[in-house]
């Protein structure tokens, strides 16, 4: 099929950006989006210009890493799926696909359509972990978790921290990736002793970091490809507030 | 030729003594000492997170490398199925000893027998430290962790977390790591690629890095390097690796005196999905998970698999006689079940017998429908359902089969656009996983002293062929608790080493080599892209060097990648310029160490006159078609010396087996 791409290109952090318009005419429904991307790049290069620049790495969907912004919605118009993941068979002979960067004051552009997320490191950093040093750790099985417990935290570990919640927010919030983590070792005994201070620590974080405000609009849930719940944030929201009460932290 | 670097230094004693006496023995480092001792660890997959943040714990001063934007996305991220590890949980006779066993035979008697016993050993504190971490391993409603069993085994020793095992691990690696980076104790670089090792009087002293948005070349120093990049399996263009994953920093350390061994013992994975055409740019593994209750088969009759290729034929309407179970039929023992690299060959022969099902005629069945029947029945009888109707227990085994695969048969309908509960998936086998790698001896340290090789860079547990489950053991046990010990033997004696300034000369030397290859890579100004060059790369070792070798097919496969190489130098085309944040650049300098493995794999695969594990050499097989070892000539590990530009001399480490009985392994 012949496909029309609007790309935003932009050559680094300090200089504006624009749409450039390609066509491509051999686009088959078996390609990934990205595997369409690798055709424009080639098309590009043969052409002596200078291809796209697009984060991307496993293209199965859980590192996390593709990250484009189309036809106005993060990882395109499937539901529950990466933008590696998404294939051409959800579009059709003769359309036209906008591709952007994610939109964030706290993920600047790198170049065209990569985006500096180093923010979420610097949450995690901040207390996305269990304070357990490697070696001496009790036998796995002396702490027993019910299943569901387990299965719930699990399904808030899923998070592969893309930052689709971000891109797809009107605010740029980041409520969603930080509450999935804070959830994940709040349901979990582990977690339980820095259970307060993670709360307070991540959230400051991603204060600092430029995130905006959560509204509880639901896009980053209804957008997220890994479809992490909004209840989520309705568990940070507990947590947060409580541990501001009662959390005793310098 | 002998040769007295490749001492593997394994510790005297009994077996199960070893690391035990090692550990209480290994000179320590004092923690005032460890504060100013500088090591570099690059790659934060498996090992290198767990690595980085374990010696920052104990008070080294650390710096992580990735070339991801962060390094949570290592390809680690990606394994799917599980890790092992000899708990004994579900009382079926596990341990210590049997996963040792397992793995030296899965390796098909080609690994080193202290360092797997120190594998296994380890491999339960792995668990006990993930768990501690808060990694979501999946449990029953008692509350206890969950077991599965893998391949080649035949017990269930399989830690899970659904098919996101990888995922889940890594993020705890990843946890602490950032939990090091937050304390100051570990400064991470992200986007960073290490271009090269800088060596000063024999030892390993730092690296050249380029930062990979700005473009610019960077020197670290280290009293210590730990390379953690991962393996080479996309030296074959097409494999399950990440786009990223790449050979560079391993082959780097190589070409400053690393000995690599066995480059040609690659894992074929049995159960990836098809390829689809010419666009294709990776292949996607199904979890060999999905071997514990799925059926492989291939029509038994020709003209029905002619059929089907053409699409005349479903596979639902080939009866059960007409079917072929051939793992089952070949493999009684095992089934299903059997090692990655029997199950692999085996649906090749299938195929290339004209038995095979997709449109190239390159794939087999892996079907649930038994597996849906037999869990709706016992979800029946759960239930006290009498004589319930066959669309009640297919509803209700789906039901169960979604609740353990979910996620893996969602994948596969997003990929194929074919739902795999009402129709077989179509698998074929695809480049996997790399066994081969730096030599490393019993501290992990490559033949440059204090250059460390951890997780898939090394070459030193999986022997030829690597059991399921076992890397993200390997990596974890190399990580959390093997090199934390073993670099102290050698840093203990480094305490007096000053960080050395990265103005001196050994630097700045490496820095102009580095920037004189990105300098020509960008003015070769050529006709065809990187790609093309990759894509070429790929055919010609998946051809030759592929799941099946021979002689002449290594011979020419040799003399194509020379030749393909000079074209390399001569033709691509590289956009841009080195200051910037340059894609294609950064695939270019990947893929031109590529062009030089390719040619070191299939000498290799050319020297070893014997088949085992992952290496099937065709000229030596037994009449029933399995592989044949030459245990008389071949119990060595080949570990290559570059002595010249592409020139390699062959060193030999004999393997000894004081615990184990080698034997022709056997699944049936």
């Amino acid at each position: 099929m012949k496909i029309t791409l609007k790309v935003w290109r932009q050559k680094n952090t300090n200089t504006s950006g624009q749409f450039e318009t390609y066509k491509l005419d051999h686009v088959s429904e078996d390609m990934s989006f990205l595997e369409m991307f690798d055709v424009l790049n080639e098309q590009l290069i043969n052409e002596g210009k200078e291809p796209v620049v697009f984060d991307h790495d496993c293209r199965e969907g859980i590192c996390g890493m593709c990250s484009m912004y189309i036809n106005g919605r993060p990882h395109g118009p499937k539901h529950g799926v990466t933008t590696c993941q998404l294939h051409m068979r959800s579009f059709k002979d003769g359309d036209i696909i906008v591709v952007e960067p994610w939109r964030a004051a706290a993920f600047p552009v790198l170049k065209d359509l990569s985006v500096d997320r180093s923010s979420f490191d610097r949450i995690m950093s901040a207390g996305g972990f269990v304070s357990v040093n490697a070696g001496n750790a009790q036998d796995a099985n002396n702490l027993p978790i019910g299943k569901e417990i387990a299965d719930e935290a699990f399904m808030s570990a899923a998070c592969i921290g893309c930052g689709a919640c971000v891109a797809a927010c009107k605010n740029a919030s980041a409520m969603l990736f930080v509450s999935a983590k804070v959830s994940q070792l709040a349901l979990l005994p582990q977690g339980q002793p820095e259970a307060k201070r993670r709360a307070i620590a991540m959230v400051n974080q991603m204060d600092a970091e430029g995130f905006g405000a959560c509204t509880n609009t639901g896009a980053c849930s209804a957008e997220c490809p890994k479809e992490i719940s909004l209840s989520n944030i309705a568990r940070l929201n507990r947590e947060y507030l409580s541990a501001s009460f009662t959390a005793q932290v310098d | 030729m002998t040769n007295s670097k490749l001492d593997a230094k394994i510790p005297e004693g009994s077996i199960d003594q070893k690391w035990t006496k090692y550990k209480s023995s290994v000179p320590l480092v004092n923690p005032a000492n460890k504060r100013s001792l500088e090591i570099i660890v690059v790659g934060t997959g498996l090992a290198g997170a767990s690595a980085a943040s374990t010696l920052a714990e104990m008070g080294y001063k650390v710096k992580a490398f990735c070339f991801q934007d962060s390094p949570r996305r290592a390809h680690s991220i990606a394994a799917q199925g599980g890790i092992n590890a000899a708990k004994n949980y579900q009382n079926d006779g596990d341990s210590v000893y049997r996963l040792f066993y397992d793995t030296i035979k899965g390796g098909d008697y080609r690994s080193r027998e202290g360092n797997v016993h120190r594998l296994a050993e380890v491999s339960s504190n792995i668990i006990d430290q993930c768990v501690a971490q808060g990694v979501p391993f999946a449990r029953e409603y008692g509350g206890l962790l969950s077991n599965r069993s893998f391949g080649g085994t035949q017990v269930q020793r399989t830690f899970y977390a659904a098919g996101q095992t990888g995922q889940q691990l890594l993020l705890g690696a990843y946890s602490s790591l950032q939990r090091q980076v937050g304390m100051g104790n570990v400064k991470l670089y992200a986007r960073h690629e290490m271009m090269d090792v800088v060596v000063i009087d024999g030892k390993a002293r730092g690296i050249i890095a380029r930062d990979l948005v700005s473009g610019k070349l960077e020197r670290h120093f280290g009293h210590a390097v730990v390379l953690a990049s991962g393996g080479y399996g996309n030296v074959f263009f097409l494999s399950t690796n990440a786009m990223g994953s790449n050979v560079t920093a391993a082959w780097k350390a190589h070409k400053k005196g690393a000995y690599f061994a066995n480059p040609c013992f690659t894992q074929i994975h049995p159960t990836c999905i098809p390829v689809s055409g010419d666009h294709q740019s990776k292949l996607t593994l199904m979890s060999e998970s999905l071997r514990n209750d799925g059926r492989i088969w291939v029509p038994a009759k020709q003209e029905d698999a002619a059929a089907v290729r053409a699409g005349q034929l479903k596979p639902n309407d080939i009866a059960e006689e007409n079917r072929d179970y051939y793992l089952e039929r070949r493999y009684p023992a095992f089934g299903n079940l059997v090692p990655r690299d029997v199950a692999s060959r085996a649906a090749k022969e299938r195929c290339d017998a004209g038995f095979g099902v997709n449109k190239t005629g390159q794939a087999v069945y892996l079907d649930y429908a038994s597996a849906i029947e037999r869990y709706g029945k016992i979800e029946a009888t759960k239930q006290n359902l009498t004589h319930p109707d066959k669309a009640t227990i297919t509803a209700l085994g789906k039901a169960v089969v979604k609740e353990k695969y979910g996620n893996l048969f969602d994948m596969y309908e997003q990929i194929t656009g074919v739902n795999p509960y009402n129709e077989p998936m179509q698998i074929y086998p695809a480049v996997h996983y790399t066994m081969g790698g730096l030599w490393v001896d019993y501290n992990l340290m490559t033949t440059v002293p204090g250059l460390y090789a951890i997780g898939e860079a090394n070459f030193s547990d999986h022997g030829a062929n690597r059991l399921g489950a076992s890397a993200l053991m390997q990596g974890l046990a190399d990580g959390y608790f093997v090199l934390p010990y073993t670099i102290g033997a050698y840093l203990s004696t480094e305490i007096r080493t000053k960080s050395i300034p990265t103005d001196h000369e050994a630097f700045a030397e490496a820095e102009n080599k580095v920037q004189q290859t990105i300098d020509t890579l960008i003015n070769i100004k050529g006709t065809k892209s990187v790609d093309y060059y990759h894509k070429r790369l790929g055919k010609i070792i998946w051809d030759q060097c592929g799941m099946a070798r021979n002689e002449a097919g290594l011979k020419a496969a040799i003399a194509e990648v020379q030749a393909l190489r000079a074209e390399f130098w001569s033709n691509v085309r590289v956009p841009g310029t080195a200051n910037e944040f340059n894609t294609e650049l950064e695939k270019a300098s990947r893929v031109a160490d590529f062009l030089e493995l390719g040619e070191l794999m299939c000498m290799d695969a050319l020297n070893r006159n014997e088949s085992c594990g992952g290496h099937f050499r065709e000229e030596f097989q037994t009449e029933e078609g399995e592989a044949q070892r030459d245990d008389a000539n071949y119990s060595y590990v080949a570990a290559w010396e570059l002595t010249g530009d592409n020139q390699w001399t062959l060193n030999k480490e004999e393997l000894k087996y004081e615990n184990i009985k080698i034997a022709a392994r056997s699944y049936k």
